[in-house]
């Protein structure tokens, strides 16, 4: 019995690398055997792909226009604004001089940048180890970490396991419970166990350890899966928001961004525990659809950040060769 | 050079197991880490399903806490919340495995017969971004575009059409939660399908045209054929995930829509379980769905090795 991402590890995923280049070539012009497309059948593409793109596009434009525009824009449309007239950043300013979302903020990006050290260092550490063939024990660890894949105690348990640690209010219950994903790890391991073979051999011919080999070769020549797993585990961390609903409720000033949105934006709450800053106070003074929409892009924006350096990676066949299997 | 070559890492496989563990010490240290953390996280929580067996009292804690035997489990059965929530979980996993499951593979056939290389990476680059938003995120994004105040519905009351609150409709609740999943997911679902593509041989399509075959027959004898390995191993896990349809997504907008609709079985673990404090009957709400889906895994992989393919893993 093995499993479908296990089959994939090893050497199947050194070749979409290879069929996306022979297909970026073919792909820049129609073949000769093929027949001109109708104007209908390249309408209706136009049209269905254009307007896939629209769907996703066209709300964040609307969020982010609003965001920028005065409470009389707001007003004069009666809510969201679509085309901006009158620009401003003075919801940002209001926003970015509120403690509870500053705070929010240092929380979350805390959080995200500390997790993702975390997860990615023992994430790459794992999957070295389990990487070179006929090594001790590697094939009862790779067992012991499916497993998890496919069993786990479930919600309460976990819980009350992380409470039992005295994890109840702490950071550490934010990020150790959900550091380690088997999933990121067996991409990884899959190029490990592919590439730079040569290379490994060499350095081991001339003495050098296995820690030495992680970090001078392994690392080096694997870094766009690298950063694709990061970014996984860092979209993962700037994400969560239900640990902190399980672990830290009442909490306040360790809510993350999310949790903040959720509250306040989502649910409309007033902010607990602070009468005179906050939110509850702010939105009697500003525009408080233009504030609530700009909370809305402070939460895109790192990710619109990354995003652009790390997604050419999935082109180049980085995760369809893992994944595919 | 040669005898190490053919064994990938240099590690011939004939010793005895001291020299291999002093050999391989700095692999076994290096995986060590994630092993600790899966064994604290996943394996230890495994025990505490031991709860659901019990009358569990957070101050005695688990060993202390008094064996209820099946009590949990009967309760269970005669809570009409919880088979609600159980009918719930099983028609939104249908809803979504009828209008979901089909969207990625059509955009990524849809995508693939794109000519030029750079309107397909636009497009990926677009429709994959969503998939990174929380759901916090997407749900508010979904409210102030189609909720009581958002766009919608400020157009509609601009021209005097009247209102229409689908955030909090319950009656609607399965579309639109499904075309959340659509709108979040459906983008990044079709990397899986477009590898596929991307590794069928371009050979048979041209003899295939030679033999007189038009745009339709290839797709059908050529395409199809091609990703069905691809779209059984998807069928399968969707299958054996029948009993998970989202959980931050519907804890977020149950109360919106009220729990008659928006209960699903992750969601009623939650609220009976830790929200009231308590815990073994969430736990045994948990067990439960946990042996269902291990039995719907085992279920739907028999299927697939019934129709001649791999499925999740092999016979």
């Amino acid at each position: 019995m093995t499993l479908a991402i296990e089959r994939t590890s090893g050497d199947t995923v050194a070749k979409p690398l290879a069929v996306q280049a022979v297909r970026q070539k073919r792909k820049n012009e129609r073949p000769a055997w093929e027949e001109p497309p109708t104007v209908a059948g390249q309408a209706a593409k136009g049209i269905t792909l254009g307007g896939v793109m629209l769907v996703m596009l066209v709300p964040l434009w609307i969020i982010v226009v609003t965001s920028l525009s005065t409470q009389a824009a707001i007003n004069r449309a009666g809510g969201l604004v679509i085309w901006p007239t009158d620009i401003t950043f003075e919801a940002y300013r209001v926003m970015l001089a509120d403690s509870t979302v500053r705070s929010a903020l240092l929380v979350s990006l805390g959080i995200t940048a500390v997790g993702t050290l975390v997860s990615m260092v023992v994430s790459v550490m794992c999957a070295y180890g389990l990487s070179r063939s006929r090594s001790l024990g590697h094939r009862f660890i790779l067992m012991l970490l499916i497993i998890t894949m496919f069993v786990n105690g479930g919600l309460i348990p976990t819980f009350l396991v992380v409470t039992g640690l005295g994890g109840y209010g702490e950071w550490w219950a934010l990020i150790l419970p959900t550091a380690v994903s088997v999933f990121n790890i067996l991409i990884l391991r899959a190029f490990y166990s592919s590439t730079s073979i040569d290379l490994i051999e060499a350095a081991r011919i001339d003495g050098a350890g296995d820690w030495r080999i992680l970090w001078s070769i392994v690392l080096p020549t694997s870094r766009a899966v690298t950063a694709v797993m990061a970014l996984f585990y860092g979209v993962g961390y700037w994400n969560s928001f239900f640990n902190v609903m399980l672990y830290m409720p009442t909490d306040s000033e360790k809510w993350p961004l999310q949790y903040v949105l959720l509250t306040y934006v989502n649910r409309g709450n007033g902010m607990p525990g602070s009468v005179n800053s906050g939110f509850g106070d702010q939105f009697s003074q500003t525009a408080p659809l233009a504030l609530q929409m700009a909370v809305v892009v402070l939460t895109l924006v790192p990710l619109l950040i990354v995003y652009p350096f790390v997604q050419k990676h999935f082109r180049t066949g980085v995760l369809t060769g893992a994944i595919k299997g | 050079m040669t005898t190490l070559r053919s064994d990938r890492a240099g590690r011939p496989a004939k010793l005895s197991w001291r020299i291999r563990l002093r050999r391989d010490r700095s692999l076994i240290l290096m995986t060590l880490p994630a092993v600790v953390l899966l064994v604290v996280f996943n394996y230890v929580p495994l025990f505490g399903l031991a709860t659901a067996f019990q009358e569990y009292d957070p101050l005695a804690g688990v060993w202390q806490s008094t064996w209820a035997g099946l009590y949990q489990f009967e309760r269970l059965l005669g809570d009409s919340l919880f088979w609600g929530a159980l009918k719930n979980t099983l028609y939104l996993s249908f809803v979504q495995l009828i209008l979901f499951f089909p969207v990625p593979i059509a955009l990524a056939l849809l995508l693939n017969s794109v000519l030029s290389q750079r309107i397909r990476n636009f497009f990926q680059s677009v429709v994959y971004l969503p998939h990174f938003f929380s759901w916090v995120l997407a749900i508010t994004i979904f409210q102030q575009m189609l909720g009581g105040a958002g766009a919608l519905n400020q157009f509609l009351r601009s021209n005097d059409i009247g209102t229409w609150d689908i955030m909090t409709n319950p009656d609607t609740f399965a579309l639109l939660v499904t075309s959340q999943v659509i709108w979040k997911e459906a983008g990044w679902g079709i990397i899986v399908f477009l590898a596929a593509l991307a590794a069928i041989n371009t050979d048979l399509y041209e003899a295939a045209a030679a033999d007189g075959a038009g745009r339709w027959r290839r797709l059908w004898h050529i395409t199809l054929p091609g990703l069905r390995a691809v779209i059984v191993l998807m069928l399968v896990l969707r299958l054996g995930n029948a009993l998970t349809v989202g959980f931050e997504q519907f804890l977020i907008q149950r109360n919106a829509v009220g729990h008659d609709t928006a209960e699903v079985l992750d969601t009623f673990s939650f609220y009976y379980g830790i929200a009231t404090g308590d815990y073994s009957y969430g736990a045994a709400a948990g067990l439960f769905k946990s042996v269902i889906s291990l039995l719907l895994i085992w279920g739907a992989n028999k299927l697939a090795h019934a129709f001649g393919e791999d499925g999740l893993y092999r016979k």
